[in-house]
């Protein structure tokens, strides 16, 4: 940003600096405002038309704030009060009494122990796969290679309601496919529905169904933005298929990876209809399948505990940032250790 | 994100020059042999379970050839609630189509207003200067990391005043502008649309809006529709915040409608697979028509680096 610089400047510094990645400096524009300015006024070279921008950007902006901060805003209002379920109109303030309840709550916090459970069933051997079939993908020799990358994407775009519904028939105990197969080489059956550490595989593997092909592809766009350089030095330097991989590839895929896992994160908190269909709003028997979106819906729409709800939604808002706080700072120390 | 993608023909040229990728081991083929058919094999037994009747289904081992039950399922399906009328009440369907014409509907509006309104917001944060751009541009990215179920109380009780829970409007309106919409069109604007044309049309004297119409939208055309599907597909997927605003059978969508399945009996599951089938079968047709469209826009949007 050149906030103190003339637009004279600008010209300079863009006539100096060419073409690639230079949108703020490029060649003088038209865009600019023909008169000459104060420099603390212009903010850059296309000033004029900042009175455009607010109006292009108004539509987003004005929706945005009635349908989604001040939703937001308003949740923290909603969870420092007691509402009537049956007249919304009589709410009770009750400070943090939502806070302190939720915090002594054991269903909270087997609902994060159920979340994380699953998130790491489902994330983890994801990433591998995916990295895995986007090494495949990848090369150019490979024949058929539009046909093979539509196909991973196709399950995508299904329901994660139709997912649920399909696999919860294939992961029946008496009668799914799974056991049926698992049966045959001569294994008991497993539970997947009443056992906790099976449900969560059983849930993993819908995700992982769902996501692996398109997070492929991701992996896929960026292994193919690899600059070849550094495959070719690798090969001349003589290093093995696994060297070239661990010390090329891989290094290169920081980024994204990073962006995998902070995605991954914020998905991995939103399950809901996996359990959904499983084990119903309360989440199973033994609440083995109540995620925090679950428990979220079961209090705030089955027990119409408003408040409560609201209170369960900042504190996945929290854990959300919490996450990606500790995701960014792995990340700039793996970076600095780099350099 | 500015990194240009190497499309495969280059890659490919490249690759045959220096002869390091002429080793491709059957097992690769085994490997994506096998996750396409895991890919498809869930589609293939919603049709099995959907086609056989239940009986069939609780059979060991399981049969997986198509029966010849689907169309009993699917009138089975649109039995369970009654018939209901459109078009000025001059024609009459069932009301599982009532609900995919429904979810259409909403998928469309939805995508439509979507792309023109993070088109414009888009232009404006990558080619037009103003105060306080930055600023927005990192509120727009922060509030992407919020989890939507945050405001899901709050928008229910928002709704509720409003008067629009059991309407169409408490899914569309909402929903018309996206933040990931706009990141996704500024990245794209940024990365497509050449200042040089930008000056020539200012040239011309054209004023902003006729630039961003004339001169911007069509060169973003293909991203804007990729966006538009898959704001189309989540909105067809969308299954929490439809349950909890939808009440009556004539504004339900393609969701709703498979979880009243699961509701009305005692698990049947011809009867969900059927369903779920019914509902699932207009994207596999749209994915049969756009398919490479979509890996070349979920690969255009991967980040590089």
């Amino acid at each position: 940003m050149q906030l103190e610089q003339s637009p004279i400047d600008a010209v300079d510094s863009a006539q100096s600096a060419p073409a690639k990645g230079g949108r703020r400096n490029a060649a003088p524009s038209p865009w600019r405002t023909p008169k000459p300015q104060k420099p603390v006024a212009v903010t850059g070279i296309h000033s004029l038309n900042g009175r455009w921008a607010y109006l292009f950007t108004s539509p987003f902006f004005i929706m945005f704030t009635i349908f989604g901060l001040i939703p937001v805003v308003y949740s923290v209002y909603i969870a420092f009060y007691q509402w009537d379920p049956l007249d919304p109109s009589m709410q009770t303030f009750v400070g943090l009494d939502n806070f302190k309840f939720l915090i002594e709550d054991s269903n909270f916090w087997n609902a994060v122990r159920n979340t994380f459970s699953i998130w790491a069933f489902s994330t983890l051997p994801q990433m591998a796969l995916a990295i895995g079939l986007a090494s495949i993908l990848r090369n150019p020799i490979l024949r058929g290679a539009t046909v093979w990358r539509t196909l991973l994407l196709i399950p995508n775009i299904t329901s994660v309601l139709a997912v649920a519904l399909v696999f919860g028939q294939l992961f029946g105990r008496d009668y799914g496919m799974i056991n049926y197969v698992i049966g045959l080489f001569g294994f008991d059956h497993i539970d997947f529905v009443e056992d906790t550490i099976p449900g969560h595989i059983a849930i993993a593997t819908m995700i992982t169904w769902r996501w692996v092909g398109y997070n492929s592809l991701i992996f896929l766009a960026a292994m193919l933005a690899i600059p070849q350089e550094l495959f070719e030095s690798a090969a001349i330097d003589g290093a093995s298929k696994w060297q070239t991989f661990r010390y090329v590839t891989l290094p290169q895929l920081k980024n994204t990876i990073t962006f995998f896992l902070i995605v991954g994160t914020i998905g991995g908190l939103q399950v809901f209809a996996e359990p959904l269909i499983l084990g119903g709003a309360g989440g199973g028997a033994n609440r083995q399948f109540s995620t925090l979106t679950l428990f979220l819906f079961e209090q705030a729409f089955i027990n119409v505990n408003w408040g409560y709800g609201a209170a369960v939604g900042i504190a996945i808002t929290i854990i959300v940032l919490i996450i990606s706080a500790i995701n960014f700072m792995i990340t700039r120390r793996i970076a600095s250790s780099d350099n | 994100m500015t990194q240009l993608l190497e499309t495969p023909e280059v890659a490919k040229v490249k690759g045959r020059k220096h002869g390091r990728w002429q080793k491709m081991s059957p097992l690769s083929y085994i490997t994506l042999g096998l996750v396409g058919f895991l890919s498809l094999f869930p589609f293939y037994w919603m049709f099995i379970v959907a086609s056989n009747g239940s009986d069939e289904i609780s059979k060991i081992p399981p049969s997986i050839v198509p029966g010849d039950n689907f169309l009993k399922v699917v009138a089975d399906v649109n039995s369970i609630l009654p018939q209901t009328k459109i078009l000025f009440d001059l024609v009459t369907i069932d009301w599982f189509y009532k609900a995919l014409l429904n979810t259409f509907f909403v998928g469309f509006c939805i995508a439509f207003v979507q792309v023109l309104t993070s088109a414009l917001a888009g232009f404006a944060f990558a080619k037009l200067n103003f105060r306080g751009r930055r600023f927005m541009i990192l509120f727009i990215i922060g509030t992407m990391m919020l989890p939507s179920q945050l405001g899901l109380v709050p928008m229910f009780i928002l709704m509720s005043r409003l008067g629009w829970v059991d309407s169409l409007k408490a899914l569309i309106i909402p929903a018309l502008v996206s933040a990931f919409g706009v990141f996704w069109m500024r990245q794209v604007i940024d990365a497509q649309v050449p200042n040089e044309l930008l000056e020539a049309a200012s040239i011309d004297r054209a004023s902003v809006l006729r630039v961003f119409w004339s001169v911007v939208m069509p060169i973003i055309r293909p991203s804007g529709f990729v966006l538009g599907l898959f704001s189309f597909l989540a909105t067809w997927n969308d299954f929490l915040w439809p349950t909890l605003v939808l009440q009556s059978p004539d504004n339900f969508t393609a969701q709703v409608a498979v979880t009243q399945l699961n509701a009305s009996y005692v698990l049947n599951y011809s009867l969900n697979m059927g369903g779920a089938l019914m509902a699932t079968a207009p994207l596999l047709l749209l994915f049969v028509l756009v398919g490479r469209r979509l890996v070349q826009g979920v690969m255009d949007g991967a980040v590089k680096g």
